[in-house]
């Protein structure tokens, strides 16, 4: 089933007088991992984050043109409930660190105040932490406070905490730039493991990266989407000059 | 063997040293001096007697300071509900609204605030809730109290939660929590020691004021509990009976001094240990 589940037109989004993302045309199809990449300050972290509205969060910030998800305009649902099917991960591990592991899996419905009989919230705990191949690593330790785990182990922590929300669509604002090679690799698997469910949408300013797990690249510009396409295609045959420039390393 | 000018400013150096431990050292004799003093003169005048009865008339022997006791202690927890729950979301707003006007001109109030002499605030307190209610108070003692402990419990939180990562916020707001969720469910416990501090350190800062309640609180020679009413506190307490003429109230003044003192030392020990242990580790 190829059906799409993000769909911008015509989208823009600044920072005060600054234009930061330009005219983007984009559709994400289902159960795909798309990487966006681009030089740094070409707007990809921007336009991410205007897909769960987090980019208004920021004093001084607009954003216009048509945002879907499954053609309902995300501009026109309130944040919260954006929020709940978009979940987001970000570039540093950021667990909440008063609570143990336990509480961060569910941060989501605890803090929101949802109540669950106990039970079911040892289900979502379990299963999400197994979604992220963390369980065994952490099972024995639930009690324990999420700071003290590795940052690649709190990293795949904040993934489980938005896997337990349940989301539509996962993002990732480069989820492996501040961790190392071996728990960078981990992550990466988990991307094939998790779009089973879900779709993600990853930015990374690393192109093996984008080149290893994606299905779909889209290479941002000066805050244009420059080129869309199969990753395959991306990095053997590129259409754009801009985007070949970019991959063969001409520029960074 | 070194040149004499290398051996001159080693000496210089050497000198400059010593001046600074004797320096530090001084900072330490005043506090040292007053507890001496202060307990020299009270420890003998506590006992149980002294802490549950009241003082006795001139001339006779004993009596106590609990009504002072039980006086403070209500016009401070008093005060504290007042000005902890204000003070704390002033605090959550400024950290939140760093640029906006309104901002502005509420760091800048309390700021002043901060430095208002405490008798000025008695003033005032006197002319808003004294006179209109036509008697002296408890409760407006309560609420000139509460006036200073404000800026000291609001710029507290504000810095405390200033320094929490915006990555925190982020993190919660995309899980989908409404804005006072992320406050109290997060941003709050997360930075609960700093803000805690603030609190018992502006609850030590008012143990001992003594202006603000001379006319509103009032004092009373009575064990009294109504809030409507004047009530005794302990350095109300001091002031009146130091400065009389009798040697049984000026004892009764010693040991009020020395647990008082007591208080506010403690409430500063207690303040540390507190802060060290719900530190959340970022």
């Amino acid at each position: 089933m190829e059906s799409t589940v993000i769909k911008s037109r015509n989208f823009n989004a600044s920072f005060g007088s600054n234009h930061v993302v330009k005219n983007v045309n984009i559709d994400i199809p289902r159960n795909h991992v798309i990487a966006v990449m681009g030089p740094s300050g070409c707007g990809k972290t921007t336009y991410l984050r205007c897909i769960n509205r987090m980019h208004e969060l920021i004093p001084g910030a607009s954003s216009s043109g048509e945002m879907k998800l499954n053609d309902e305009d995300v501009y026109q649902m309130h944040p919260i409930f954006v929020r709940l099917k978009i979940g987001m991960v970000f570039q540093r591990p950021n667990p909440f660190p008063n609570l143990s592991i336990y509480d961060n899996v569910i941060a989501g419905y605890k803090l929101n105040g949802i109540k669950l009989p106990k039970a079911e919230r040892d289900r979502i705990v379990e299963h999400s932490l197994t979604r992220v191949a963390l369980w065994n690593e952490v099972k024995d330790s639930l009690n324990k406070k999420g700071s003290f785990l590795s940052g690649g182990q709190q990293q795949r922590l904040c993934i489980a905490r938005a896997v337990a929300m349940e989301p539509e669509v996962l993002l990732f604002d480069e989820p492996t730039s501040a961790l190392d090679p071996i728990s960078t690799s981990t992550v990466e698997e988990l991307f094939h493991e998790l779009k089973v469910n879900y779709t993600l949408i990853i930015v990374t300013h690393n192109m093996q990266q984008a080149a290893r797990v994606s299905d779909k690249t889209a290479f941002f510009f000066m805050g244009e989407l420059v080129e869309y396409d199969d990753t395959k295609i991306m990095f053997t045959n590129p259409k754009d000059n801009r985007t070949q420039n970019y991959i063969t390393g001409r520029f960074s | 063997m070194q040149p004499s000018h290398v051996k001159y400013r080693l000496g210089k150096s050497y000198g400059f040293q010593i001046l600074t431990y004797i320096l530090a050292f001084a900072c330490v004799v005043p506090l040292i001096a007053i507890l001496f003093f202060i307990i020299k003169a009270g420890v003998t005048k506590i006992n149980w007697h002294f802490l549950v009865n009241i003082p006795k008339p001139v001339g006779e022997t004993g009596g106590g300071i609990a009504n002072a006791l039980v006086g403070s202690i209500l016009i401070i927890l008093v005060a504290s509900v007042i000005a902890i729950p204000i003070g704390i979301m002033a605090g959550v707003y400024l950290s939140e609204n760093r640029k906006s006007r309104l901002a502005y001109w509420c760091r800048l109030s309390t700021d002043i605030l901060q430095g208002v002499p405490s008798i000025v605030i008695g003033i005032v307190a006197y002319f808003w809730l004294v006179k209109p209610f036509g008697k002296f108070s408890a409760l407006s003692g309560s609420a000139a109290l509460a006036i200073m402990m404000l800026p000291i419990v609001i710029r507290s939180t504000e810095e405390t939660l200033k320094l929490l990562p915006d990555s925190l916020k982020e993190a919660a707001l995309a899980l989908g929590m409404p804005f006072h969720r992320v406050i109290f469910k997060v941003i709050i416990p997360v930075g609960v020691s700093g803000i805690l501090s603030g609190v018992m350190l502006s609850i030590a800062r008012i143990t001992g004021e003594t202006a603000p309640l001379l006319f509103t609180a009032f004092g009373n020679p009575y064990l009294s509990t109504k809030l409507t009413q004047p009530m005794q506190s302990l350095p109300l307490l001091i002031f009146n009976y130091a400065t009389s003429p009798y040697n049984e109230w000026h004892d009764l003044a010693w040991g009020a001094s020395l647990i008082l003192l007591v208080w506010v030392l403690f409430l500063n020990i207690f303040t540390k240990i507190v802060t060290r242990k719900w530190k959340v580790q970022l």
